[in-house]
């Protein structure tokens, strides 16, 4: 199979218009395009939604209310009234990794969220976020969240190690679970994109109607990653914010 | 034995990975099926968390699956 109809072609970087600033090359990529789309889409999405702000609202500002409550009851139930004050930032999270993922679906576009440095950085602001916001809160009693309570003493050591080495794969973990999911269910798609047009008129049918299903999944797949990583900074927040076990 | 006889092979073993996450997540919609069936009425209240469940243990296959790329096309 020649190299430009490998399945993994979609997630090449091009630069589109270069730039150098000194030795930095911060080139215009197809990347930094479709992040400003999604920021641009997302933010069309809630301001043009809200513009009329009736009492009785409408199919596109039900939408954007349902959006808007869906994370605010999250933070709410996850964190505590504490937490609101966080709130503008994970509904800005959860929106771009959102948008992204969808705009990642149509065909020919880019996913941004299928590089794993992209996630990476959104998970290392969590994290170090969420560590800054812990000393500030508790100081150096923050530490004890790596030693539970009522573990008994002969085990403290062993697990002091395991809770501080859970802590710091946060960020891996959190940034490999939406980068992987991303960047799996396109590969797939292409594969079986291949299927269709090796196995020609009469039979590639099958694996297109597969194809259609799976786009299908992707679709879910999208929201719910925007959801996990979403609650999962919501529980990493909670850690640090309320302090007990 | 051949690198790249060796890569496969690795890039094979690493799919193994897939049997354990196919238990958590037939267990996942297992367990939430028996709950659902005793109280139907509180299971639509748990939906988000069984989605929350299968999303992570899916997760672990997409480990794997990350090492196995590594594994063909990085190393």
């Amino acid at each position: 199979m020649a190299t430009s109809a490998s399945p993994l072609e979609q997630f090449a970087i091009k630069r589109l218009y270069e730039v150098h600033i000194g030795g930095l090359d911060v080139s215009i990529t197809n990347s930094a395009v479709f992040m400003l789309v999604a920021i641009v889409l997302a933010t069309a999405f809630l301001t043009l939604g809200m513009r009329q702000h009736a009492l009785v609202p409408g199919r596109w500002q039900s939408m954007v209310e349902l959006s808007y409550e869906f994370i605010a009851k999250m933070v709410r139930e996850n964190v505590g009234n504490e937490g609101m004050r966080y709130f503008p930032f994970i509904f800005t999270l959860f929106m771009f990794i959102l948008f992204c993922n969808l705009i990642g679906l149509v065909p020919y576009s880019f996913t941004v969220t299928s590089h794993i440095i992209v996630t990476f950085v959104m998970a290392a602001v969590v994290f170090l976020g969420v560590t800054v916001i812990g000393f500030v809160r508790h100081g150096r009693h923050f530490l004890s969240l790596f030693a539970p309570a009522g573990v008994p003493i002969f085990l403290l050591p062993l697990i002091i190690i395991i809770e501080v080495l859970s802590y710091l794969t946060r960020p891996i973990s959190l940034s490999v679970r939406l980068f992987a999911n991303m960047m799996a269910g396109h590969t797939m798609l292409k594969v079986f994109a291949g299927f269709v047009v090796a196995l020609g008129v009469l039979l590639g049918w099958a694996p297109l109607a597969f194809i259609v299903a799976l786009t299908a999944l992707e679709l879910g797949i999208a929201i719910l990653q925007a959801y996990v990583f979403a609650i999962l900074t919501c529980i990493y927040l909670n850690d640090a914010i309320n302090l007990h076990h | 034995m051949d690198a790249n006889a060796a890569k496969l092979i690795g890039a094979g073993l690493a799919t193994i990975a897939l049997s354990g996450v196919g238990i958590g997540i037939g267990n996942i919609f297992g367990s939430y099926l028996t709950g659902a069936m005793r109280n139907p009425a509180a299971a639509p209240k748990f939906f988000g968390n069984l989605l929350l469940g299968f999303a992570l243990t899916e997760a672990v296959a997409l480990y794997a699956l990350v090492i196995a790329m590594l594994l063909l096309f990085v190393f």
